[in-house]
């Protein structure tokens, strides 16, 4: 199987590779995992006080399809609003990087990965 | 799963069950393989030998799913009717994936250690001792018919099993260089 040039791109110069305190109240913190590859991936957002995201990092262990697609996810969802942040679909992503069908599970992982980090955002701070 | 393939516990005349007699596993399989063996019907029709190949196809799977806790452990859940989507499953237990994360780091980060065999050895030892756990767990959902829960189990020795198989290559490309 051939990656697509933008997967490689990505893969080779990951964007936004990192982590933030995750004790932080505006960082929102998601960790997913597939066990069909056994990737796991951790997405973390940091939102301001108009709910616009001002930062994201990513930390995956997988393909190089699972790395691209958290790489380009964190891309787009800066100077979002959580909600459209949370529209973002696999779909978009799948389009972008021009996935092939073995690898779209990589794309469904980062969605899981943005909505589980805007959920723990909300979480801390409407307690 | 087609549904005319026989029950692998049926085939192995064994109970249905995550507790598996190994040593009557190995010698069961061990006489169904010599009496199926595609060349006992080398002189057979086209459709006897084709069949032949077969059986010994299916006796093979059903040896290395039984064999293993964890495939043993998915095939009595699917006979359950519980459904494993692969492509779309994500496992969300934070705490099971840091660990999963943390164990991925040490062995990323293996070669620039004083003495990466031997922790590659430490992280081999801490997952088999997940492995263990996580397997007797499984044992009592599954006896309790608790399957939701051993389905989220089965998800999660999935991961283990990859990190195992990366980091035993890891151990052997260590091992060459020495």
């Amino acid at each position: 199987m051939s990656y697509s040039h933008k997967v490689i791109d990505h893969y080779e110069n990951p964007r936004n590779v990192g982590s933030m305190n995750k004790e932080d109240k505006s960082v929102g913190t998601g960790m997913v995992g597939a066990p069909a590859c056994g990737d796991v991936m951790r997405l973390q957002i940091k939102v301001n006080e108009q709910g616009v995201i001002e930062d994201a990092k990513f930390k995956t262990y997988g393909c190089g399809s699972a790395i691209a697609s958290s790489s380009l996810l964190t891309e787009w969802v800066k100077g979002k609003t959580l909600e459209q942040a949370s529209q973002i679909k696999n779909t978009q992503i799948v389009d972008e990087l021009e996935l092939p069908p073995v690898k779209i599970h990589c794309s469904v992982l980062a969605e899981d990965a943005i909505r589980a980090a805007i959920e723990d955002y909300k979480n801390k701070n409407h307690s | 799963m087609a549904d005319n393939t026989p029950n692998y516990f049926t085939l192995f005349d064994l109970p249905v069950s995550f507790h598996v007699d190994t040593e009557l596993l190995a010698q069961r399989f061990r006489e169904l393989q010599r009496n199926a063996h595609p060349d006992r019907v080398a002189n057979g029709s086209d459709r006897e030998r084709r069949l032949a190949v077969q059986q010994a196809a299916l006796i093979n799977q059903a040896y290395q799913t039984l064999r293993s806790p964890l495939l043993r452990g998915r095939y009595l859940l699917e006979l359950q009717g519980e459904v494993f989507n692969d492509e779309t499953a994500t496992t969300v237990d934070s705490a099971f994936l840091m660990e999963q994360m943390h164990w991925r780091e040490t062995l990323g980060e293996l070669r620039e250690q004083a003495d990466p065999l031997d922790v590659v050895h430490k992280l081999l030892d801490a997952i088999r001792t997940r492995q263990t756990q996580l397997e007797n767990d499984l044992a009592t959902y599954v006896n309790q018919a608790r399957w939701s829960e051993a389905k989220v189990l089965v998800y999660k020795l999935q991961f283990l099993q990859r990190i195992y198989q990366e980091a035993e290559l890891t151990e052997g490309e260590l091992l060459d260089i020495h």
